[in-house]
Formats: structure tokens, C-alpha cells, sequence
């Protein structure tokens, strides 16, 4: 099982000393956050994509390929990635190429985006979400998987004999999860690919995670990709803790109280039990994250969400800390010991690649104006 | 024999609350009315003040706590909806509409909906009119002609009886009808369910 951690990248005033970090602070403390989650055995970093303030990752293969360029074993991936508001050429083409940066450490999460004035900054309309969700994604696939792509479609200009560059690493695409909170039309969409199902899981109730992932796996089976219990399904989390839990509530709490999305609503002690968050001891993460498989069956990656609502930099590497020495260990071993053997792992690059029988360069070249020849060895 | 059921909500503040009182008796006009007809009847009377906190929380976080959801499960699933608010500044209370808000815009479409309310004065009666009416009328559901509004002369007394008790016997006769003419609620909508297969997702493009 792999475990990571996902970031929002919001700029948000710590509330306990009224400062707010600068974009440029906030960005180095994500980076900072990445190299930390590799030192402390961590699996995945993802970025959130945001256009707007009060959020600076608008663009994540930037912030991925630094990242990539100083991290050995880091799986690199996004929380989510716009199929709706971004072309489907430019994600193949940003992605092929920090996959080859990355000598294969990325995969990515498709997400909608639920800001309506971002749709138009873009050309689109929010209104159209799911049928660009549909209609964009079908169209990457198709750039990743085909040298050459004719294609009509209804929400950008018709391709014609074109080619996405860099064709992905080895002829193999990334991995995609496809991430929604509670719209079953995502879930049927990652179940009839065969694609990953991500569970944001964080702000929202159990039950909707355990109503989507059911969906997802029924419609897994249905499709034909294995057994409902083989489809590949991540979850989010928030965690905030401190080896005392009455420390990690007394500490937290102010950020609780003061947190965009849910802050000014119901109390720590509520949104705790209604939500997955948990503010406690190590072993109270442990316990409840582990309570997670109860609804959701043997899951393939949990992402924590550590630093959120103007916690300070330090404090995120301490959370980390905690994670990587104390929770996460135990969370593998445990995990791993319930797992049944059918049960596959997250795909990898190694592993898509060992599927498809191994790989090979799969360069497209560019045919001779003059002879109209491919150059030698062109495929 | 199916049993009819009438979700009665009130957003009144005060306890105990004239709109309450209200609520009762429109109530019971509607259910007396359904008995004489032979229907089986249950009540769901919902005090919105008892979930004032969980309504705000709701608003804020855009998710129901559990008391909240069976609440608005209750609601929406229920075959006709009596409806009371106090009037304040000329319109519904704050409550009232706050609670109406968390409920999905196709949630009460064509259902039978009697409105009510309660007011320190009776020149706010027309609020009944101009705030509660069009507001069900967005949520396309069917709202009876008589729209009851309390004034307080209308209790002095300590008894309803005269024009508002007529007006009370008048709009629960119309809302059995409604009621009785409609087909049983098929319960809150499941917003999880999947209504449609990828392959329309995917070819329905054009359309």
C-alpha cells in the first residue's frame, strides 16, 4: 500500500499569529514538504491545481519536475488535475514529459474543479463539467495511447495527424485515479477505464466515500477489469497530531476554528466525528485510518492532508515526522498482513510496464519533408 | 392500504410558538380531512429550531450531520409538506429559509405544500404571498390556494375559532385533496445513485 500526503497550496493566515506566508514562501514550503515526505519514507507527493487566489499551484510539472530532480524514490502526482478547465494536449504533454524527467515516478488524479469562475478564464462553463470530465479524458487517452490521433469533439478545435510529444515513458501512460466527492459519474467513469477511484475523504462524511467507492467497484466488475474487491481505490485524510492527544487538540484547534471550508461551523469535537478528520495521538490516527478498510474493503493509497488552514511550515514537518516514523510503519505492516493475495497493489510505472510485457523507445519521428521517409529504426 | 404521510415544519422561535400552534392545526385540519376520506395518515412534525445549530453547519460545510439528514430525508420524502414560519421584516424568518435552502431545488417537484404563518400584525399576511408561495413555486411544488396567516387577534380568546378556523378547515381540505389525488412519495431521492451508463456519457456528447 502506498501512503503519501496532498496538498491544497492555499495561502492561509495562521490564526494563532495573524501572519500570512507570501506566494513565494508558500511554494517553497511545498517543495519542502515533497523532499520531506521522501526522507521520511513516505510514498507520494500530490499538488492540488488552483487559478486563483487564495491558492498558488497553477502549475503543477513545474513544481513536480523540481521535485522530481531531487527525489530518488518519490511517486509525483496532482490532487487534483483539471480535465475540465485545462486541454487534454497539454496534460499529455506536460506528463509525458515529467514522466521521462521523472524515469517514471508519476501518475495523476483527474478532477473537475468546482469553481464556477474558473471555467470561463478557461473557455468552458461549469455547467458542462461532466461532459468535459467525459470528453477530455477520452481524448487523453487516446494522445497517450496512439502515435498519430484524428479527433472531433465538442469543446476544443478538432486534431488532425497529430502527434503529443513526448510519446509517454516506454510506451506506457501514467497511471490515472479520477477523483470526485459525490458525483457517481466519475466513479462509473474510473470503473468502465479500469482506471483508480480517489476518495477525497477529507471534509466530507464517511458515508459518501463508502457510497462512491461502492459504486466504483460494483461498475469495476461490471466492465469486466476483475473483481469488484481488485479495483483500485485511494482515500484522503486529514490527521493533525501530537504525541499527547489533549496537545494535538488544544493545538490544532485554533486552525480548526478558524480553517477555510469548515471554519466558523461545527466544532472540532463534532466535524471530527462526522468526518474522518482525526486530532489525536499517533495511535489515534493509526486506529481510526485503519477503521477506513471497515467501509471501503483493502485500498490501494492513502494521502494525508497535513498542511492545511496556515499551519506553520515547522509544524507540517513535524506532522510528517510522526508519519513517517510512527504511523505509517505500523499502517504498511497492518495493512498489509489483511490484504488478501488477489488484491493487487497501485499500479507503478514497473508494474504497467511488466504488464504490458515490457516497454521499449517510443519515439514518434518526424517523416522527411523531401523524401517523405521516417529516419532508420523509426517505428 | 398505503399510509399518507405530511411533513409539518415550523420555524418558530419562541416556545411555546404561536407558528407551532399554527402548524398543529393545519395539521390536524389536513389529516382529519384524509381520515373522513379513509387514508391512514402520520405525522412528521419537525421543529427546525431544534436543529438551528446543524442547519448553519450545514450551510457552511455543504453536508448534513445524521439527526439533519433523516430530518430532510423526512421532508422530501413525505406525500404532502405543511409549512409555517414567523413573519419577520416582511418575509419569512431567517430559519425558515435557511433550512428550504439545504433542500435540493428537485427534491419537492409536484408535491402538495399548504403554507402558513404567523405575524405580530395582520398587514403581514401578504407575505405569505410574495415570500413563502413563490419560493415553493421555484421548487415547482403545488401550493393550495388558501395560504393561512395568524395574526395575533386571531388567537385573543385563548380559542381559534371564527375566520381563522374556517381559513385552517378550508386550506387542510385542500391539501387532503391534493394529497389524496397524488401518487404516493417515493421517498428522498438517493443522490448517489447512478442514473446513467458511461456509454451515454461518452456518445451523448453531441447531444
Amino acid at each position: 500500500m502506498q501512503f503519501g500526503v496532498f496538498t491544497v497550496g492555499d495561502v492561509t493566515v495562521d490564526p494563532t499569529n495573524g501572519r500570512e506566508p507570501t506566494e513565494a514562501e508558500r511554494i517553497k514550503a511545498m517543495v519542502t514538504i515533497a523532499l520531506k515526505a521522501e526522507e521520511v519514507g513516505l510514498d507520494v507527493f500530490a499538488t492540488g491545481e488552483h487559478h486563483n487566489p487564495p491558492f498558488v499551484p497553477s502549475s503543477p510539472t513545474t513544481m513536480l519536475g523540481w521535485i522530481a530532480a531531487r527525489t530518488e524514490r518519490l511517486l509525483l502526482s496532482t490532487a487534483t488535475t483539471l480535465i475540465t478547465t485545462n486541454d487534454p494536449v497539454k496534460i499529455a504533454e506536460d506528463y509525458a514529459m515529467l514522466q521521462h524527467l521523472a524515469d517514471g515516478r508519476v501518475d495523476l488524479m483527474m478532477g473537475r474543479g468546482n469553481t464556477g469562475p474558473v471555467y470561463p478564464w478557461f473557455g468552458q462553463d461549469i455547467r458542462n463539467g461532466i461532459p468535459l470530465a467525459i470528453e477530455n479524458y477520452d481524448l487523453l487517452r487516446r494522445l497517450w495511447r496512439e502515435d498519430v490521433v484524428d479527433w472531433k469533439g465538442k469543446f476544443r478545435t478538432p486534431l488532425q495527424s497529430f502527434t503529443s510529444t513526448p510519446r509517454p515513458l516506454d510506451g506506457v501512460p501514467p497511471f490515472v485515479w479520477h477523483g470526485s466527492i459525490r458525483s457517481p459519474e466519475i466513479a462509473e467513469q474510473a470503473a468502465y477505464y479500469g482506471d483508480g477511484f480517489f476518495a477525497n475523504h477529507i471534509f466530507w462524511p464517511a458515508e459518501h466515500t463508502r457510497r462512491m467507492v461502492g459504486l466504483y467497484r460494483q461498475r469495476f466488475e461490471h466492465y469486466g477489469h476483475g473483481s469488484a474487491d481488485q479495483a483500485i481505490v485511494g482515500l484522503g485524510g486529514q490527521v493533525f497530531m501530537r504525541r499527547n492527544s489533549q496537545d494535538a487538540v488544544r493545538e490544532f484547534r485554533p486552525y480548526f476554528d478558524n480553517a477555510p471550508v469548515y471554519g466558523h461551523g461545527p466544532s472540532l469535537e463534532e466535524f471530527t466525528a462526522q468526518t474522518p478528520l482525526t486530532v489525536g495521538s499517533p495511535q489515534q490516527v493509526i486506529d481510526r485510518t485503519l477503521s477506513f478498510r471497515d467501509y471501503v474493503g483493502d485500498y490501494q493509497r492513502q494521502l494525508f492532508l497535513v498542511d492545511h488552514a496556515g499551519l506553520p511550515l515547522k509544524t507540517v514537518l513535524e506532522q510528517l515526522d510522526l508519519l513517517g516514523e510512527e504511523v505509517v510503519p505500523v499502517l504498511r505492516k497492518e495493512f498489509e498482513s489483511l490484504r488478501p493475495a488477489h488484491v493487487p497493489l497501485a499500479p507503478t510505472h514497473a508494474s504497467l510496464l511488466a504488464a504490458a510485457g515490457g516497454g521499449g523507445d517510443s519515439t514518434v519521428h518526424a517523416v522527411d519533408d523531401v523524401t517523405g521517409r521516417a529516419p532508420e529504426g523509426a517505428r | 392500504m398505503t399510509v399518507r404521510t405530511l411533513a409539518v415544519v415550523s420555524a418558530g422561535l419562541s416556545q411555546p410558538s404561536s407558528t407551532r400552534l399554527l402548524a398543529d392545526q393545519l395539521a390536524a385540519a389536513t389529516r382529519d380531512e384524509l381520515v373522513r376520506h379513509g387514508e391512514q395518515v402520520e405525522l412528521r412534525p419537525v421543529e427546525l429550531r431544534e436543529h438551528a445549530h446543524d442547519i448553519v453547519n450545514h450551510l457552511l460545510t455543504g453536508f448534513p450531520s445524521e439527526p439533519l439528514r433523516q430530518v430532510l430525508d423526512e421532508v422530501t420524502g413525505a406525500d404532502g409538506l405543511i409549512a409555517v414560519s414567523p413573519i419577520f421584516n416582511a418575509s419569512y424568518n431567517g430559519l425558515f429559509k435557511s433550512f428550504f435552502d439545504l433542500v435540493d431545488a428537485d427534491a419537492l417537484g409536484g408535491r402538495a405544500v399548504l403554507v402558513g404563518a404567523t405575524g405580530g400584525t395582520a398587514r403581514h399576511s401578504l407575505a405569505l404571498e410574495h415570500a413563502l408561495r413563490p419560493m415553493f413555486t421555484y421548487l415547482r411544488a403545488v401550493v393550495t390556494p388558501t395560504a393561512v396567516f395568524a395574526a395575533p387577534e386571531d388567537w385573543s380568546g385563548g380559542a381559534v375559532d371564527g375566520a381563522l378556523r374556517a381559513r385552517i378547515e378550508r386550506a387542510g381540505r385542500e391539501l387532503a385533496e391534493l394529497v389524496r389525488h397524488s401518487a404516493p412519495s417515493s421517498g428522498p431521492v438517493d443522490p448517489f445513485a447512478l442514473t446513467t451508463s458511461f456509454d451515454q456519457l461518452l456518445n451523448g456528447r453531441d447531444g
